[in-house]
């Protein structure tokens, strides 16, 4: 029975990464059952990705800020900021949505410098320059907004967070565009598997069996062809979507293969041992901050135009969301370790949980409960996984 | 009890101990007699480590098999605690001392001296922390804060604190490997007094010298089994015999040359460094290194001998990079060339390379794979447009792993999980990938087995043979003699000396690496 052993070798070499897609379905299977398949219909799907897209963009941020050994917990405060500025350009001013658009992005960017300076160059550790970020930029929105909420955005404004493309491609009680779409991605991901995993054999490392690869392609491709179905027969391809998809392609790329990234690993691993190597830790220190202010800007934008206004208190709590997204997702607290979709995964498990016990009607209370033992639970499979890693040694 | 108590103070019977998927010790037997310094002599990796934790409780009884028989009754430790309270202490090659504490607050950590109602009744601490000071030979006040003390005098503090629980038998895991030789010498002869006062010791050591002047008894580990226990008395003649005996076993063949052949032939002058003068970071008006002047050239092996603290690896950071220190003036020249070297990137492109003496804390990734800790150095030369060609790196790693024999199946192994001798051909092939004129090697042999240790010197005779220049610190000079061509001692920090090594002797060398004059001694100890 090679394909047993080869499964059981397939989960147990990467227990940790392998860990969470496994939890994730369960947590899908779980909540599927418990709502009565609510949680799977296609208006439900739709909202979802909507609902949590905004804490799916931070926790991309987040997941580099983390791998580099650092926190940020003034994203929330960030989300509230861009978004009120969005509001103050586009709504009091009258100015088109697109010069609200950049304001945001503007004013992230330089959040992220700010606080990349006194991190990187000031060498004030994150937790505590971000601690301070956090309650100044809540402070500036509340002084921007003049603590009243600002609204309603105009339609082309809200469009990127409520928008769907829907149509393109004709429709047949599905939209054909959305599929495509879809299905270009899928091979775009089979073929980047199959190249893998022949960049692996051509080098001796063990691969998984024929049947067990090709199976988990179907898997794969048979899920999200569903999902896209779904959205199909909804409404469309949600813009949010697109960005989303965009924003994790090119960050995994980023974190992956790039100079860069290499160099965030290098620093959470083992920061002196980088800066003996010659990587410039404070200026890559200085950008993982920028990138962040980046990124926190484009879920300000997001959650402006979702909620069509920009208020005093919006985002809040957004930077445990993104920070637990991350741990659930398999980063590791002292640095070094994690992945820009080990982030998702662990964003989705909240969102999953987060929209399953809201369809049960679980109250407020439960939920945090339940959301906090996750994270903790996360955390420490994560511990117990290094220990058991360092015994073997 | 005393009259009747064995003659073995200590028995491990067929100790097999398990790891997932590995036999870290397999039937392994250990007797040690009462009063006697008993040496466990292994290459890394062998299993002392793994056997002394089996001993003092760290893993416990139950996650391994076999007997450990105390003064004739079998032990079941269950924590160190309970081996603590039996008189079996060990002190970790790490040393753990809180570095904002107290002497005398480290010493009885976990074990506070205490008044009626459990506050701690600090004139009986401070007044036992100095009798214990005392004993082991040191004359600081006990209220001086661990992070005033040098690595010798925290070693002594570690003693001290092992014989505030009246031990019995002290094991001690690689206790000279970070002191020079004087604080060695002095650790040695705490262990005679030990020895004398009933105390038994049992010691893991690489220094294989100090093993035939000091062990009474001496078992070989190789391989997670004991291949033999012998008496020390009748191993050899002269230390040198005594140690070939070691060797032997230790290798499981002989190992004729310790250093391996080369023909000196230096050519041009690659490296020479004028009135370099470093000021300690965070101490004002504190001179570290003092108008050195030195030069290396082309095909030469060119050796630092200093004792701890006398700027060796100051001097060799603050040229790489200024790594080091603040305040630095002087010039180098590289091809005659002066280089402006503000940061690290420069060092890398003036085409210097530092390994570092801690390959784990300031040379290496551990988390990482071997590949990338390879490329970490010159991944400038990797990738295009800021993105990695992972196809050539992996080459890159590859072809290291062959050429310097990294033992591992495939370069994606975590570099945490590999013993210190391939861990130091990990660092070293990181910083030969970036192309170095001049490859500075601080104690490049630290903590790694006799074998791999003279895989090290191939390589290093390989760079010289390339054309490389090499300067190597070492705090072993048996080392500097065997594989330098000339020699630079360093003391207080400053260079006094300059020696050939055909002329070269331990003493002499020793001799210039003690010397000061009467200006430097009030600087360097104020």
């Amino acid at each position: 029975m090679t394909g047993i052993a080869d499964i059981r070798d397939l989960l147990t070499r990467n227990i940790r990464t392998s860990g969470i897609y496994i939890a994730f379905v369960l947590i899908i299977v779980l909540f599927s059952v418990l709502t009565d398949g609510l949680l799977l219909s296609s208006r439900n799907l739709t909202s979802l990705v909507l609902q949590f897209s905004y804490i799916l963009i931070l926790a991309i941020g987040m997941v580099i800020i983390i791998i580099g050994g650092h926190i940020d917990l003034s994203v929330g405060s960030v989300v509230a900021l861009t978004g009120a500025v969005a509001a103050v350009v586009v709504i009091r001013n009258g100015l088109p949505w697109w010069v609200g658009v950049l304001a945001a992005l503007g004013t992230g960017l330089l959040v992220g410098a700010w606080q990349g300076f006194w991190v990187a160059y000031v060498g004030i550790p994150a937790f505590i320059v971000t601690l301070a970020g956090m309650l100044l930029f809540r402070g500036l929105t509340l002084e921007v907004l003049n603590n009243v909420s600002l609204s309603p955005f105009p339609a082309e404004y809200t469009s990127i967070a409520t928008g769907f493309l829907n149509g393109l491609l004709g429709g047949y009680g599905y939209d054909t565009f959305t599929l495509v779409i879809f299905a270009i991605g899928v091979l775009g991901f089979a073929y980047n598997s199959w190249r893998n995993r022949r960049a692996r054999i051509a080098y001796n490392q063990t691969v998984e069996a024929p049947v067990l690869f090709v199976l988990k392609l179907v898997v794969v491709a048979a899920v999200v062809m569903w999902f896209a179905y779904n959205l199909a027969t909804y409404r469309g391809l949600p813009a949010v979507l697109i960005i989303l998809a965009v924003l994790v392609l090119a960050y995994t790329l980023i974190t992956k293969h790039s100079v860069f990234g290499r160099h965030v690993y290098a620093i959470g691993g083992n920061l002196a041992a980088a800066q003996l190597s010659g990587v410039r830790v404070k200026r890559v220190n200085f950008w993982m901050f920028v990138n962040m202010g980046f990124l926190a800007s484009v879920a300000g934008i997001v959650f402006s135009a979702r909620s069509s206004a920009a208020q005093p208190a919006a985002g809040n709590m957004f930077e445990l969301d993104a920070i637990a997204a991350c741990f659930i997702g398999g980063a590791a607290v002292t640095g070094g370790i994690g992945t820009v979709t080990g982030a998702m995964v662990g964003g989705l498990i909240m969102a999953v949980m987060s929209n399953g016990m809201s369809l049960m009607g679980v109250d407020q209370s439960t939920q945090q409960i339940v959301k906090g033992i996750v994270l903790l639970l996360a955390v420490a499979f994560d511990v117990w996984n290094k220990k058991r890693a360092s015994a073997t040694r | 009890m005393a009259d009747s108590a064995p003659t073995d103070i200590l028995e491990m019977r067929g100790i097999t101990k398990t790891f997932p998927g590995v036999k870290a010790l397999q039937d392994v037997n250990l007797t040690v007699r009462r009063g006697e310094i008993h040496a466990i002599c292994g290459e890394n990796g062998a299993g002392k480590s793994t056997l002394m934790k089996v001993l003092s409780g760290v893993y416990p009884y139950g996650t391994y098999e076999g007997d450990i028989v105390l003064d004739g009754e079998t032990a079941q430790f269950g924590t160190i605690n309970d081996s603590e309270a039996l008189g079996v202490v060990i002190i970790h090659q790490e040393l753990a001392l809180v570095p904002y504490l107290s002497i005398a607050e480290n010493i009885f950590l976990g074990n506070e001296r205490l008044r009626a109602g459990g506050a701690i009744d600090w004139n009986r601490t401070n007044a036992e922390a100095a009798e214990l000071l005392a004993r082991v030979g040191l004359s600081e006040s006990p209220t001086t804060p661990i992070s005033a003390l040098g690595v010798g005098k925290q070693q002594l503090v570690e003693i001290a604190k092992a014989i505030s629980k009246d031990v019995r038998l002290l094991i001690l895991d690689e206790p000279t490997a970070a002191l020079n030789d004087n604080d060695s010498e002095h650790l040695l002869g705490l262990l005679r007094q030990f020895k004398e006062q009933g105390i038994t010791s049992i010691m893991i050591s690489h220094k294989l010298a100090e093993i035939a002047e000091i062990a009474d008894t001496t078992t070989i580990i190789r391989d997670g089994k004991s291949i033999e226990t012998f008496d020390m008395a009748t191993a050899g003649a002269s230390s040198d015999a005594i140690q070939d005996r070691i060797i032997r076993g230790m290798v499981g063949r002989d190992l004729d040359n310790r250093y391996p052949d080369r023909v000196s032939n230096p050519g041009a002058e690659v490296l020479r460094v004028e009135d370099w003068t470093v000021y300690h970071p965070t101490q004002p008006g504190r001179v570290v290194v003092e108008k050195a002047n030195l030069n290396v050239r082309a095909g030469e092996v060119v050796g630092i001998a200093g004792l701890m603290g006398a700027g060796r690896t100051e001097l060799a950071m603050s040229l790489f990079g200024r790594s080091y220190g603040r305040d630095i003036s002087g010039t180098a020249y590289i091809h005659g060339q002066p280089v402006d070297v503000h940061n690290v990137p420069d060092a890398i492109k003036a085409g210097i390379a530092y390994v570092s003496e801690d390959r784990k804390q300031y040379g290496l990734n551990l988390i990482e794979d071997i590949r990338r800790n390879i490329s970490a150095a010159g991944l400038g030369k990797l990738s295009k447009n800021g993105f990695v060609d992972e196809n050539e790196e992996l080459k890159v790693a590859e072809e290291y792993r062959a050429s310097m024999n990294i033992r591992t199946p495939n370069v994606l192994v975590e570099v945490g999980k590999l013993s210190g001798g391939n861990q130091q051909k990990v660092v070293l092939s990181k910083w030969l990938y970036t192309a170095p004129e001049v490859l500075i090697l601080d104690e490049p042999t630290r903590g790694i087995d006799v074998g791999a240790k003279y895989e090290i010197y191939t390589i290093i005779n390989e760079l010289v043979a390339a054309g490389k220049a090499v300067l190597v610190i070492s705090s072993e000079l048996p080392e500097l003699l065997g594989i330098c061509d000339r020699i630079y001692t360093l003391a207080f920090g400053r260079i006094t000396g300059e020696v050939d090594v055909p002329s070269a002797t331990q003493e002499g060398l020793m001799a210039l690496m003690t010397q000061e004059t009467t200006q430097e001694t009030q600087e360097a100890t104020a």
